[in-house]
């Protein structure tokens, strides 16, 4: 079964703009693929979709066997928890340490303090960072900071990955550290979108491209 | 081969539905962990802005004490109206020129009216006796050579109604001897007037200042949402619940309500002090002996909910309008 799959979608917001025309594509349970295309071509919007943020005007988004355009409203925050998100600017609360910061979702779905400080420290550790666990965030490197963000988008272990310009404030070589650290949850039957404009890179990992242009898909 | 394939799947929610009473149990317990956390964290964040909490609270405090004192008021007044010393009463003044016999014939007949509840003769001299013993100008009488006192009798008439009384004035004016008689009722219908009026308008300043304590606590917990708002943001897209989300709010406004609440109480009890001796004074003249009621533990244990249901209910407001801004389009 595919992890998702677009079929027919469109988005237009209120005020006319069309993001999204018709978008075919699917991609696989356990597959890693970059999602790129220059600013304004719909790749945010695209990610939106899959969290939810927006719904398609027109088509259907399929992550597993939910179909996102048509599901209840009381249903979404129970779909958001199963999803693992990194983003650009890391979205880190800088009012709490780093173990606070990767704690929240598995305090969000319920989990009990023992089994929290497990997962936390496990997630840390996977991502080199154990050490920073009673650090304030913006005490950290942008590096640093963004490997929190994915700790905390690991942590509660989800099937679907999705990255919108995780590496977008990086120099190359953290960037690359960090595409690495995406690799790595893959390889664990983690399926993996990301979203980048960074073409440099992704020609240096073998991985599928989706291409959009102007809210069209271009496969590669 | 299909039926073999079927019973051991139809086992499986057998062993699903026991594995779930146990994550009930322990859903619960978290559930309740969670609020207890968030409901001191709420607390903690309270009194860590003491400045801005303060002048929140005074509001508060003053919104729900107004109310709270009128109640008081209300229930003081309420509990003096139902005493046996609130019968209207007829006076009948004699003309001073009537002899003693008279005056006790004239009573003589009264007490044979079944319309009479009681008939009291006070003689001149039982009146200067009085007078003397309870006025201060007592020793006026001493000026005169005879006593000038007439002769009064007070009538409690069986119907009460204000009309009956008037027809029985009348009545009572026709007795040649009669000088005057005074209906005592005029001050009681007034009495009676007022009292509702003051239930009304307490009632009206009641609503519009527990719509002000909603208000005040909206507008708080607005500006801390204000503050808020990227943990709002990150939580929603972790998959948090509007409960969720609403839950650190609902706490804050709860201990805004109830703390605002424990200030109006103390506030309540100042007033107390400062119109007790004043009211005694008032109303030991027309209706004897008064206790001054305080709030009662009903009526603490009344402000305190309203003040926490007030704070629950504006932070409420206030996060429900923020967070329709987050529903996906």
């Amino acid at each position: 079964m595919s992890a998702i799959r677009f079929s027919q979608v469109s988005k237009r917001y209120p005020n006319g703009h069309d993001a999204l025309r018709t978008v075919d594509f699917e991609l696989d349970s356990g597959e890693m693929a970059f999602l790129t295309g220059h600013s304004g071509a719909g790749k945010s919007t695209l990610l939106k979709l899959l969290t939810l943020v927006e719904r398609p005007s027109r088509g259907e988004v399929w992550v597993g066997d939910q179909n996102l355009a048509t599901m209840d409203r009381r249903r979404i925050p129970g779909y958001r928890q199963s999803l693992g998100v990194v983003y650009q600017n890391h979205r880190l609360l800088s009012d709490r340490t780093v173990f606070q910061n990767i704690a929240l979702p598995l305090q969000i779905a319920g989990y009990s303090d023992d089994d929290i400080g497990r997962r936390v420290r496990a997630a840390l550790d996977r991502v080199g960072l154990l050490s920073a666990e009673s650090a304030n965030p913006l005490a950290l490197s942008g590096g640093e900071q963004q490997r929190i963000g994915i700790a905390r988008a690991i942590v509660h272990k989800p099937r679907l990955l999705i990255a919108d310009e995780p590496t977008g404030n990086l120099d190359p070589r953290l960037s690359l550290d960090i595409m690495q650290l995406f690799e790595q949850f893959n390889r664990i039957g983690t399926t993996v979108l990301i979203a980048t404009h960074d073409v440099a890179l992704i020609k240096r990992m073998k991985h599928r491209v989706l291409i959009l242009d102007k809210g069209r898909m271009r496969h590669v | 081969m299909s039926n073999a394939q079927k019973s051991p799947s139809r086992k499986q929610p057998n062993r699903g539905a026991s594995g779930h009473r146990i994550t009930r149990a322990d859903r619960l317990k978290r559930w309740m962990a969670r609020h207890r956390y968030e409901a001191r964290d709420a607390l903690t964040r309270l009194l860590q802005m003491p400045a801005s909490a303060l002048m929140t609270l005074s509001m508060l405090a003053v919104a729900l004490a107004v109310p709270g004192f009128l109640l008081t008021l209300l229930i003081n007044f309420e509990q003096l109206t139902p005493t046996t010393e609130l019968k209207p009463q007829l006076a009948v003044y004699l003309k001073p020129a009537t002899d003693a016999k008279r005056v006790d014939q004239i009573s003589r007949e009264m007490l044979l009216r079944d319309d009479l509840l009681s008939v009291e003769l006070i003689s001149p001299d039982t009146g200067a006796a009085d007078f003397r013993e309870r006025s201060e100008l007592g020793g006026l009488l001493e000026l005169f050579e005879t006593n000038p006192l007439p002769a009064v009798i007070l009538l409690v008439p069986r119907d009460e109604d204000p009309a009956s009384l008037q027809t029985m004035q009348q009545s009572l004016f026709a007795i040649e001897e009669v000088d005057t008689v005074e209906l005592d009722i005029e001050w009681l219908v007034r009495l009676a007037a007022i009292l509702n009026s003051f239930e009304r308008i307490s009632v009206i300043l009641s609503l519009l200042l527990a719509l002000t304590v909603l208000l005040v606590v909206a507008n708080t917990i607005r500006t801390m949402i204000g503050n808020r708002l990227e943990e709002i943001e990150v939580s929603l897209l972790m998959g948090a619940t509007s409960r969720w989300v609403r839950r650190p709010f609902l706490y804050a406004g709860l201990w805004y309500g109830l703390f605002g609440a424990l200030l109006s109480i103390v506030l309540i009890y100042l007033a107390l002090i400062l119109v007790e001796s004043p009211l005694r004074e008032m109303t030991e003249l027309y209706l004897g002996a008064f206790e001054l009621q305080g709030l009662g533990f009903q009526g603490v244990v009344s402000v305190l909910a309203l003040g926490s249901v007030l704070g629950w209910g504006g932070a409420y407001l206030a996060v429900s309008r923020q967070l329709t801004q987050f529903e996906p389009q």
